[in-house]
């Protein structure tokens, strides 16, 4: 494959406490390729969102490096565990912040596309707190995705949907990312949604975090419902099991 | 009936009862004639006819009641026996009202007071936002700063109005600067308040954007502070008529305060009752603005559903 977009190299973050330091990530090493679509597995506390919030630039490492290749400051498009939506923007206005920080013009007509892409038409107008916590999930990866981010950070995007919507936002996303050619690190509880979506899952141990396994995910594309019922899934499902527990 | 429909859409839609005083409420009842919560349309079309028909006359019963409360003092005072110096009638305060609007004497006062408070109100909001943002950006300035906070706090200002006349005159300063520093620590206090009350999640929303310091305090911090902000400039803006009448008392040739004094010199208390109904009017209008612009910039954390 080419380059890595993204290398992260012995990552380590302790955030200070009163007694010498929280370890929650233990050095992390991994890379990503332009395009890829990486999932990340791990119990509750594993450091997760720490691992995107270090990924998007928010945190510095406080051991080893991430290092984006050609891409020196990488667009970032970021979906957080809860919608962490701006109460006082409505739906449009929410989903057109990006591209007006940016100072694009035609911030409007991009944000009406994307909201009826995460099937929101009709509540362009509405505040948040008139939103489901579905709806506020959907507003949220629209707000992410308008901006044509180099990277895509989703924390749990899908993680107050119910299995209908889920399943059809999965198929919605890989058809983004297909498209859109965009390269993505996905933070997920779920087996089932890692290996529908991902090339590869990485698996972090419980705190401190560390990468447990690093699995490639070769099922056929696209993959639709039916694939959970092959063996070659219910394969790698058993795996990503075993090395959750 | 289709009139009083009308009247009652034109009403103020819904109110945060919650964070109205009952006089606020009173005064809008006034104002606008018609005082119906949200609920009131929505009852109409469910409960029977003879509830309906009570609800609708209530929009009058204020008036109504505000009637008999003037009766019951023409009454008191005619009846009573108490001579007009202690209690006058409000006939008489009438037609003192009208004989103090007739020269302009009562308007002069009313502007200097108004001015007073206006500009204290002002200079007070404008320092306390900027140091109260300061200070929530800053432990180690907020540290510096908590001794005179606290101890600005203990020292009740109706008590240092004497020295700040002495040092500062008896003029319209003297009063902008006891309005100014009464408004100060709500205020502060309340954007510290309000600026740390930002989620640190959107700080994290904004930082993946690469959004810049300016966009981060105009699209961020000041709609996010704003509810905790505007609650502060509430209790200011009540705070600061205080102030100016404080500072008028004390010492001053012109304003509502002086004339009270004035009025109570000469004993013509008809004169004090009318500088009270002119201060609070100018309270309540005052009231009134800090609720409009609360209304209009907080309508995105309006709850329909909790009256
Ligand atoms: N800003 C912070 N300051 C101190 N400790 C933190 C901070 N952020 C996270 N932690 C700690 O780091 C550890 C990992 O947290 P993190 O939120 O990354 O976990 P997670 O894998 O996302 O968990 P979950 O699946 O529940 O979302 C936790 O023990 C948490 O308490
Ligand atoms: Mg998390």
């Amino acid at each position: 494959m080419s380059n890595p977009i993204l290398t992260v190299s012995a990552l380590t973050v302790v955030f200070p406490d009163n007694n010498g330091g929280l370890r929650a990530l233990d050095d992390i090493s991994f890379e990503v390729c332009p395009q890829e679509f990486i999932c990340v597995l791990g119990p509750s506390g594993s450091g997760k969102t720490t691992l995107l919030r270090v990924l998007a630039g928010l945190l510095p490492p406080s051991v080893g490096e991430v290092n984006f290749g050609d891409h020196q400051q990488p667009r970032i498009g970021m979906a957080f565990q809860q919608s962490n939506l701006m109460p006082w923007r409505t739906v449009l206005e929410n989903v057109k912040l990006p591209l007006e920080l940016a100072g694009a013009a035609d911030a409007e007509s991009r944000a009406r596309e994307l909201i009826d892409l995460v099937g929101l038409s009709g509540f362009e107008d509405n505040w948040p707190r008139d939103l489901s916590g579905g709806m506020a999930q959907r507003a949220a990866l629209a707000r992410a995705l308008i901006h044509d981010p180099d990277l895509l950070l989703l924390d749990e995007p899908f993680g107050s949907l119910d299995a209908l919507t889920r399943e059809r936002m999965w198929s919605e996303l890989s058809r983004i990312w297909q498209v859109r050619q965009k390269t993505v690190v996905m933070v997920t509880h779920s087996i089932n949604e890692s290996l529908f979506l991902a090339d590869r899952v990485l698996v972090l141990s419980a705190r401190p975090g560390r990468v447990k396994l690093d699995l490639k995910v070769d099922l056929p594309r696209p993959r639709n419902e039916d694939i959970r019922y092959t063996p070659h899934f219910g394969k790698l499902a058993r795996k990503l099991k075993a090395a959750i527990e | 009936m289709s009139l009083r429909g009308g009247l009652r859409r034109t009403a103020p839609k819904s109110q945060r009862g919650n964070l109205q005083s009952g006089a606020f409420l009173f005064f809008q009842k006034i104002a606008s004639g018609a005082w119906c919560p949200r609920n009131d349309i929505r009852d109409d079309m469910t409960k029977p006819s003879l509830t309906k028909r009570i609800r609708s006359l209530r929009p009058w019963l204020g008036f109504g009641s505000l009637l008999a409360g003037l009766l019951l003092w023409q009454l008191a005072a005619r009846m009573g026996g108490l001579p007009a110096f202690i209690l006058p009638a409000p006939a008489d305060v009438w037609s003192r009202f009208l004989r103090a609007a007739a020269d302009g004497s009562l308007f002069v006062h009313m502007g200097v007071t108004l001015a007073e408070i206006l500009v204290g109100l002002l200079a007070g909001v404008a320092m306390a936002t900027i140091l109260g943002y300061l200070v929530a950006k800053s432990r180690l300035l907020e540290n510096l700063l908590a001794p005179y906070l606290v101890a600005s706090q203990a020292v009740p200002l109706v008590a240092i109005a004497p020295l700040l006349v002495i040092w500062f005159g008896p003029g319209m300063f003297s009063k902008i600067l006891i309005c100014a520093l009464i408004v100060f620590f709500p205020v502060l206090v309340n954007t510290v308040v309000g600026v740390r009350a930002v989620p640190p999640a959107l700080y994290d929303l904004m930082g993946s954007l690469r959004a810049t310091r300016t966009q981060v305090l105009l699209q961020l911090e000041v709609p996010a502070a704003l509810p905790i902000f505007l609650g502060g400039l509430r209790i200011g803006a009540t705070l600061s008529v205080i102030g100016a009448v404080v500072g008028e008392f004390v010492g001053a040739d012109q304003g509502l305060g002086f004339l009270i004094n004035v009025g109570r010199g000469q004993y013509d208390t008809a004169l004090v009752f009318v500088a009270i109904f002119a201060l609070v009017v100018m309270a309540l209008s005052l009231y009134g603005v800090v609720a409009w612009f609360e209304k209009r910039l907080l309508i995105w954390q309006e709850t329909s559903q909790i009256h």
